[in-house]
């Protein structure tokens, strides 16, 4: 068991090396000097030896590596660098942003778990039934629309023509729920379409056929599945965790929630590298860190997995 | 569905055949006209024929989908081929790569890549790209270390053809069906993410005509020109669904048979 937690430890600690190593490289072979960029960012043209000296101070003229292992090293302690933009320190900005995403994604998460759990069990009970084939339509359609293109129609419907919510969410309650929504439909169809092949799965399963002959009411059996499934649910829904973020991004965008997808979105027309780059690293360990317990976790849950 | 497949292919192919209007000549006289017999979609805030632009855009998103799924489709089989018929060093490298690369969050590393190497269709096609070989290599690598431990292919050793002779004999056809079913699956969700990327601003540079960049474009104005909203959402969510349908049929298929 320790030992497996070791391993876990250091696939996740390679995988965030790597994905740190990866973004510097990608900042490094960027088009434009940093140095640059911010002494012209309001318009006036400096002459060389300015330029010289930002770099220096920049840290630029130190070799690649050794401007990696320090960029690392402050990572580590949580420093994100400053600002090109400001000179104010990334880190607060980040964590703001998180929260704030956070709040969106649990959310969204909630909301989109607890209709495809329902939907899917139920469609999955009543294989073939009306209700299945609407659910069926339902899920193949929402997982098919690109959410940048839900929330544009939603935007039209209820914030334009009914006029019922903000088209610009304020950061309260009520512009909460256009971004929710963007982010839940297309997420509900997967995980339904997922969450009733897994139960119509299990349903196949010895034990399942075993209890049947033994006469045991079908709520029981039904609440077995369900129980079995659970760990594999998870693993599921910690594999959407990535198309979660990249959702979040565009909807951030489209309804201005101040979220960390919205500040990564002004980052990169202002080419403000810090921030792309802790932005890309904390969604990287987010997104690690949870595939590696919801694969504990399915292991812990399914002890056949394990050995 | 796969009429409709065709339809969508060719409608988009030969856009310069059924497009009524050049997709970029603006018009000051004509601007965000109601769809009518001229303009059959509108037209909007450039005065720019919406159903032409739907054409031609179709044309770069589909064009660039195809594209994008091919390259990876290839990379990956050949990288998964060479992998698990010879293993060794090189299968345990690139099969870490793999691993190590499945472990990022495939939307966020796009936009960062998209975002920092610069607008425009080569880097949103590149930054989708990195993450999207892994699957081909992963499949292609395990169905060609199963068949290479298949009796026949090892008769096949015996009779002294070359190690290429055999990949390209024995076990490329018969991995072609698995790998060619996630290509067909992939098309997609390559068509959400690079329009999604085109949305944000981060694939194609306007004014080329691209679905993703109409719909965010048009999007300012969309209480006063509905339909040049609309059209192209149209269009993308039935493309979607017709290869996702597709890619569903072939996959139940592939199952049951």
């Amino acid at each position: 068991m320790i030992r497996s937690v070791l391993k876990k430890l250091a696939e996740i600690i390679i995988i965030l090396v790597v994905l740190s190593f990866f973004v510097f490289v990608l900042l490094y072979i960027a088009p434009g000097d940093p140095a640059e960029k911010r002494l012209t960012s309001q318009g006036i043209v400096v002459t060389k030896q300015v330029l010289d000296a930002e770099r220096e101070r920049l840290g630029l003229l130190k070799p690649f590596l050794v401007r990696y292992g320090e960029w690392l090293f402050s990572v580590i302690k949580g420093d994100f660098g400053v600002s090109f933009k400001d000179d104010m320190p990334v880190a607060p900005k980040l964590y703001k942003g998180l929260v704030n995403t956070c709040i969106l994604a649990f959310s969204s998460l909630m909301l989109s778990l607890s209709l495809s759990f329902t939907l899917g069990v139920a469609s999955a009970v009543k294989k073939d039934g009306i209700f299945d084939h609407i659910v069926r339509i339902f899920s193949f359609v929402a997982n098919s629309l690109p959410n940048f293109l839900i929330s544009v129609l939603l935007m039209y419907f209820f914030c334009i023509k009914l006029d019922i919510f903000p088209v610009i969410a304020a950061g309260d309650l009520q512009g909460l729920v256009m971004p929710v929504l963007s982010l839940a439909i297309p997420m509900t169809g997967r995980f339904t379409r997922q969450i009733r092949a897994e139960i119509l799965n299990r349903m196949n399963e010895d034990y399942v056929t075993g209890m049947k002959g033994r006469g045991v009411k079908n709520r029981y059996i039904i609440l077995n599945v369900v129980r079995n499934s659970l760990g594999h649910i998870f693993t599921i829904v910690a594999l959407q965790i990535g198309t979660l973020m990249g959702g979040s991004v565009v909807i951030e965008t489209i309804f201005r929630w101040p979220g960390i997808g919205k500040l990564v979105m002004d980052s990169i027309s202002a080419r403000d590298y810090p921030v792309i780059m802790g932005f890309v690293l904390i969604m990287g360990a987010i997104y690690v860190v949870v595939n590696s317990l919801s694969d504990v976790l399915d292991r812990t849950l399914d002890p056949r997995i394990s050995e | 569905m796969i009429v409709f497949a065709a339809a969508v292919i060719i409608m988009t192919l030969f856009a310069g055949v059924f497009a009524p209007n050049d997709p970029y000549k603006t018009s000051a006289t004509v601007i965000r006209t109601a769809p009518c017999a001229d303009y059959p979609f509108g037209t909007d805030n450039l005065g720019r024929c919406v159903f032409s632009r739907v054409l031609y855009g179709g044309r770069t998103t589909i064009a660039a989908t195809f594209f994008l799924v091919f390259v990876s489709f290839a990379i990956g089989t050949v990288i998964g081929m060479v992998c698990g018929y010879y293993g060794g060093i090189a299968d345990r490298i690139f099969m870490r790569i793999a691993d190590i690369t499945l472990g990022f969050p495939q939307m966020v590393v796009a936009i960062a890549v998209a975002g920092i190497l610069g607008a425009g269709m080569k880097g949103a096609m590149i930054a989708l790209g990195i993450t999207m070989w892994i699957s081909f290599a992963r499949l292609a690598r395990s169905h060609t270390y199963s068949i290479k431990n298949e009796a026949y292919v090892k008769t096949v050793l015996f009779t002294g053809k070359s190690d290429f002779y055999i990949i390209m004999v024995h076990i490329f056809p018969n991995l072609m069906g698995p790998v060619l079913t996630n290509a067909l699956t992939q098309i997609g969700t390559t068509m959400i993410g690079l329009s999604g990327l085109s949305f944000l601003g981060l694939g194609i540079i306007p004014p080329t005509a691209e679905w993703g960049s109409m719909i965010s474009e048009a999007r300012a104005y969309i209480q006063i020109a509905p339909w040049s909203v609309f059209y192209p959402a149209a269009a993308t969510i039935i493309t979607i669904i017709i290869f996702n349908y597709l890619g569903d049929v072939v996959m139940d298929y592939r199952e049951a048979g």
